[in-house]
């Protein structure tokens, strides 16, 4: 039961510098999973969240149901998906979507909603467009928001698609369950410790993007607060 | 699995005995983390408010507890606390209830205006009448509106703990799948989702009573 000797295990073992169950191939399979369903449910809840904040209609509802939607069991949906749809990246990355979209959806929404009232009029009275508005003022300021919603999403997506190895799929899940499968606890713990890794990274990549990807107006909002 | 329909409503007649079973077990599992959390981010929240220089801190250790993988968490444990126990299950939703709690309180505390403070202190309350009596009331729609989010997540959290052995109503997820029997899967999914409407809603009624200017005040609480 020595921690460090566990992960000296797993991270030698043969199999897991190359070939298939390699460490390099499973993280970029996570990676690219929970990339996959990040953009769906992006490309789906950030332009509807951007319209319904615009127009203010709705929001209220959709508030609500995004936190009814939180208490949908991922695993669950991923088991009933394969068992319906057999087993694939579609049976995992639907329960995904749902997952990620949900808090992309409100902070489309929410950030829209907190442009300042006075900058959307000024920005009609200067004669943009209602999409103009929304793109060039909207947008922007939304911005913040936006990430952080991004960064949940995320985190969430990177630590549930390891319940897709369960179903038979690839990513870091494989070592988690193979390990508790095969009483191997150094494999699982290896597994679980780098999708700790890849959750706190993510966290920490948003972070940063936050403080030094955002327009200079809005950083200087910020630190003026 | 083409001629096998999606619920075979048979089977959940034959199973309510054991449904109910499994959905005691599952609000135990998920709820009674919540209400640890609850009892510790509390007394927490009071020390980050008294000695703010705490607070920064133990914000930035619990945002990097949040984004802990549950099932990550769960196996890490298992040597400790053994395979398909309770503790296994509930030491780290417990953590991630106080994940939550713990921003919230200090929001709620936080947000008694200082004159409101200044004139309970004129008014002769000491430090701890004027917790009971001011500061605490004032941070009740803050901590429910934290429960609600904190009581959602466990209950559907709690479910992954089947995979470990000890996750109520989760272990019907396994045992449709392993059978490919889809109907105590979706059983799980509608009881689970029940049970966090149940909870969500009890939450609200709570705040109605303790917090009855909270509601009336649009926006307050969200």
């Amino acid at each position: 039961m020595n921690w460090l000797s566990w992960l000296g295990d797993f991270f030698s073992a043969p199999d897991h510098r190359s070939g298939p169950d390699s460490i390099v191939h499973r993280v970029t399979e996570h990676l690219l999973l929970s990339g996959e369903a990040l953009l769906y449910a992006a490309l789906l809840a950030v332009p509807l969240g951007l319209l319904i904040g615009y127009t203010g209609r709705g929001a209220t509802a959709v508030t609500s149901l995004a936190g009814a939607a939180r208490a949908l069991p991922t695993l669950g949906l991923v088991t009933l998906a394969v068992l319906l749809a057999g087993v694939g990246d579609t049976a995992v990355l639907i329960p995904l979507v749902a997952l990620a979209a949900p808090p992309l959806l409100v902070a489309a929404v929410e950030g829209v909603r907190s442009t300042d009232p006075d900058v959307r009029d000024a920005a009609r009275g200067v004669g943009l467009t209602h999409p103009q508005v929304l793109w060039q003022v909207c947008l922007p300021s939304a911005l913040p928001t936006l990430l952080a919603g991004f960064r949940t999403a995320t985190v969430q997506v990177i630590a549930t698609a390891t319940v897709a190895a369960y179903v038979g799929l690839g990513g870091l899940g494989r070592y988690v369950i193979d390990g508790l499968a095969t009483r191997k606890y150094a494999v699982t713990v290896g597994g679980a410790l780098l999708v700790v890794l890849l959750a706190v990274g993510a966290q920490l990549f948003f972070s940063l993007l936050a403080r030094y990807a955002l327009p200079p107006g809005l950083r200087a909002q910020r630190q003026a607060r | 699995m083409d001629d096998e329909p999606i619920v075979r409503w048979y089977w959940i007649g034959d199973h309510l005995g054991y449904l109910g079973h499994l959905l005691a077990d599952h609000a135990l599992i998920a709820l009674l983390p919540v209400l640890i959390g609850l009892l510790l981010a509390v007394p927490l929240g009071l020390a980050c408010t008294r000695y703010p220089r705490l607070y920064q801190p133990l914000a930035a250790v619990f945002n990097v507890v949040y984004a802990l993988p549950s099932l990550a968490v769960f196996v890490v444990l298992i040597p400790y606390t053994g395979l398909a126990t309770q503790a296994t299950v509930m030491i780290p939703l417990t953590f991630y209830a106080l994940a939550v709690l713990l921003p919230t309180t200090v929001d709620g505390l936080r947000a008694v205006p200082e004159a409101v403070r200044q004139a309970a202190t004129a008014m002769g309350y000491g430090p701890w009448h004027r917790l009971a009596a001011v500061e605490l009331p004032a941070a009740v729609p803050y901590l429910l509106a934290g429960l609600r989010v904190a009581a959602v997540s466990s209950i559907s959290l709690a479910s992954v703990g089947a995979l470990v052995g000890r996750g109520g109503l989760g272990y019907l997820f396994i045992d449709g799948f392993q059978r490919t029997f889809p109907t105590p899967i979706v059983a799980g999914i509608v009881l689970i989702a029940a049970l966090a409407l149940v909870v969500d809603l009890l939450l609200v009624g709570t705040r109605r009573l303790l917090a009855p200017w909270a509601v009336r005040e649009k926006g307050a609480a969200r």
